[in-house]
């Protein structure tokens, strides 16, 4: 085992961000898609804390407050989606809310 | 602005009316419009005394510029000298005295009828005065057109009236043709002179020689002079006059009679340096005329509607005038145009008064015996009959024995000949109906029992013509007296003052030849024939239809075929129907219609509707309203562009 390069953290984020866009895509509950596109979130940030590092700037620190403060918010207006869906259908299946077309 | 307030008069009186009219009374509309006529009228006055005292008797008044598009330059121009003079005159003066007359004859219309009647009259006037004032072809195009459409909206006055309508319609679409040639003469002349302006295109033609060939003058003139046979009814557009007698009766007197009608005379007129450089197509006019003047003649003689043979009458005068204009004597055709805007609109208001007065009866056969109950209407009728007929001294006299005599004296032997003949049908054909609507006795109900006319309506006493209506035609019965005492010949010891009048307004001068060619013995002889070929034709209408009715009827029988084709007037209706009509109807229904339209248009409109309908219908299938979908394509869409620059990123590095 050598040292951990940037190449390790680069494959980790893209392993993560496989596995949320799996879960965006497998998942039929609208509250574990919403986790997963944290879970995407997340991954991207890891790719840029890791860029950061590796060219010593800290720019990369910079997006990431950006993305997570994006993340809450977006986190607050999803959940506050999904109630205001789950009380119109009973369901949290996405496949129920499919009336938004022509 | 003296010029300009002549024709805006009446306007203001067409926009009172037109906005108000349902809100005013009778008494109010007849009021204001029989008020803008005759201060417009009163204007007119004014400015021919103005025009006189001008240098040169011309008065000239630029509103703005109209248009102004590189050579194209019209403004918008008054133009009164003594031709105008002489029209303006007529149009607000007897139109005035139709305006009073109308007031009378429609009081049967409710108020907002009566209304919308006299906002047509008005504007009526208001673009025949622009028709006759305006400096250019444009500004003339405009009253032309305007009036074709007054004309149209008050043949069609009573709307309810299938054939009302049918003859507006005619009106329209007859004149239509005329008034696409005079476009094309339009456009020719300005081709050729580059400007459009009557004096100046006079004074450009004036340069050039006299085409004794067919040239480019003869076709701009011919194309002008079509556009007169649709206005001024002549063959071979004469059709739409008689239908034209649907309308009401001051129309017919006013519009049909005694001004619309007259604007083709009137245009030769105003272009007369131009015609005059043109003889051929003079020569055309002339034949055209006089063809006309003894065609509508014969068929007048046979009518039964008493408005129709005053049409075919106005048809046959109006053949007289062209007839005029096309052997050089403009002064001439100018005189009977006024003499004949008297006796005429005398005549038809006259048949008006007979037909207010029967309640709207206008068979000839059902009246008779009217001069006893009718007597104002009677005296004036005969008065306006003499006239036409030429009988000295009254108005028509002077002025057909002047077409004749410059017929004669042009050497126009032919065309003299039927001009003669034709006078002695005015006379027939007239006094025909004098006798046959006021002489004799009642005959109403005893023939003619294809009509459904009420004929019990008709009994008991007859009213004269009201106040209003006898006022107009007792100083009509005035004017047809008088009015030809401004052309005495100087046979007759008289200074013929209207033509010397006139003269400078044409620009040309009567032909060397005539002078010298004719001697007055010879004039006074013509002269005295053609009093005698009236007092021959008033005989024969007095034998024929007064002593002897049954020899007329007994003629008729022994000429079935000619009497038959007389009344049917020479089929050429029906001819037009089958030759123009049907054709065009059936090209425009089978291949316009059902072809180009409902195949070619709607075929691409509905296509490409169509097409854009299947699209959508196929397209629609990728909006599925699923999230997950549109986040699939959505991650396609990003695979498919990052993996192309991969992809271009592994064709140029090398690993």
């Amino acid at each position: 085992m050598g040292d951990i390069t940037l190449n390790h953290y680069l494959v980790l984020s893209a392993i993560l961000f496989s596995i949320g866009t799996a879960g965006v895509f497998l998942r039929r509950n609208l509250i574990t898609i919403l986790l997963s596109i944290e879970i995407m979130l997340n991954a991207v940030n890891l790719t840029f804390v890791a860029a950061g590092r590796f060219f010593a700037a800290v720019d990369g620190q910079v997006i990431v407050f950006f993305v997570m403060t994006v993340a809450a918010a977006e986190a607050a207006v999803g959940l506050a989606l999904v109630i205001a869906l789950f009380r119109h259908r009973e369901s949290l299946n996405p496949e129920a809310f499919t009336s938004l077309k022509w | 602005m003296l010029l300009a307030l002549i024709p805006l008069l009446p306007f203001a009186g067409f926009l009172v009316n037109a906005f108000l009219g349902r809100r005013l009374s009778r008494g109010v509309s007849g009021a204001v419009a029989c008020a803008a006529m005759l201060a417009s009228f009163a204007v007119s006055g004014l400015a021919v005394l103005r025009m006189l005292d001008a240098p040169e008797r011309v008065l000239r008044e630029t509103v703005y510029t109209w248009i102004a598009s590189g050579d194209l330059v019209v403004e918008a121009a008054f133009y009164l000298d003594p031709l105008a003079s002489v029209m303006i005159l007529v149009i607000t003066g007897i139109g005035s005295l139709i305006h009073i007359y109308s007031t009378a004859y429609m009081h049967e219309e409710p108020p907002g009828e009566f209304a919308r009647y006299f906002s047509y009259l008005n504007l009526f006037a208001a673009f025949m005065l622009v028709l006759v004032l305006g400096a250019s072809f444009p500004l003339m195009f405009v009253g032309w057109e305007g009036v074709g459409l007054c004309s149209y909206l008050l043949i069609g006055f009573w709307y309810n009236r299938r054939s009302a309508n049918d003859a507006g319609k005619k009106a329209f679409v007859v004149n239509r043709v005329g008034d696409f040639a005079f476009i094309l003469g339009m456009l020719l002349i300005f081709s050729q002179f580059a400007t459009l302006d009557f004096q100046a295109v006079a004074a450009q033609a004036a340069t050039r020689p006299v085409e004794t060939d067919w040239g480019v003058l003869s076709t701009a003139a011919l194309l002008l002079f079509i556009g007169a046979t649709g206005k001024s009814a002549q063959i071979p557009l004469y059709t739409w006059l008689p239908d034209a007698m649907e309308g009401p009766t001051p129309v017919s007197a006013l519009i049909h009679a005694a001004t619309m009608v007259t604007a083709g005379v009137y245009m030769i007129g105003r272009n007369a340096v131009l015609f005059s450089h043109a003889p051929e197509t003079l020569q055309i006019v002339a034949v055209i005329g006089a063809t006309t003047a003894l065609f509508a003649g014969t068929i007048g003689l046979v009518q039964n509607d008493i408005k129709r043979v005053l049409a075919y009458s106005t048809v046959s005068q109006l053949g007289y005038m062209f007839l005029a204009m096309g052997v050089g004597a403009f002064g001439a055709g100018i005189f009977h145009l006024y003499t004949h805007a008297f006796f005429k609109a005398l005549l038809f208001l006259g048949s008006g008064a007979v037909i207010h007065a029967l309640h709207g009866e206008q068979d000839l056969r059902r009246m008779g015996g009217l001069r006893r109950e009718l007597p104002i209407t009677y005296w004036t009728f005969l008065v306006g009959a003499t006239a036409i007929a030429g009988i000295p001294p009254l108005a028509g006299f002077f002025s057909k024995d002047e077409i004749l005599w410059k017929t004669f004296e042009g050497g126009h032997t032919v065309l003299w000949v039927m001009g003669v003949v034709t006078a002695l049908l005015t006379a027939t054909y007239m006094f025909r109906l004098v006798f046959l609507a006021f002489h004799g006795e009642r005959r109403e109900a005893a023939q003619a029992p294809d009509h459904g006319h009420a004929a019990g309506a008709h009994h008991g006493h007859l009213h004269d013509a009201p106040p209003a209506m006898a006022l107009a035609l007792i100083v009509l019965a005035i004017g047809s007296v008088v009015a030809g005492f401004v052309g005495v010949p100087p046979v007759l010891g008289g200074g013929n003052a209207i033509e010397h009048y006139l003269e400078p307004s044409f620009g040309v001068h009567a032909p060397a030849h005539a002078a010298a060619a004719a001697g007055h013995g010879t004039e006074l002889a013509l002269m005295a024939l053609s009093v005698g070929v009236g007092v021959l034709g008033i005989g024969l209408a007095w034998h024929f239809f007064l002593r002897a009715p049954q020899a007329a009827g007994r003629v008729a029988e022994s000429a079935a075929p000619l009497h038959r084709l007389l009344l049917h007037k020479y089929y050429v209706d029906e001819l037009y129907d089958a030759v123009i009509v049907r054709p065009l109807v059936a090209l425009s229904r089978g291949v316009l219609w059902k072809g180009v339209d409902a195949g070619v248009i709607d075929g691409a409109v509905n296509g490409a509707g169509g097409i854009v309908q299947i699209g959508a219908a196929w397209l629609r299938r990728l909006q599925t309203g699923s999230v997950r979908v549109y986040a699939a394509s959505l991650m396609l869409g990003v695979v498919l562009v990052l993996g192309y620059y991969v992809w271009r990123y592994g064709q140029t590095a090398a690993f």
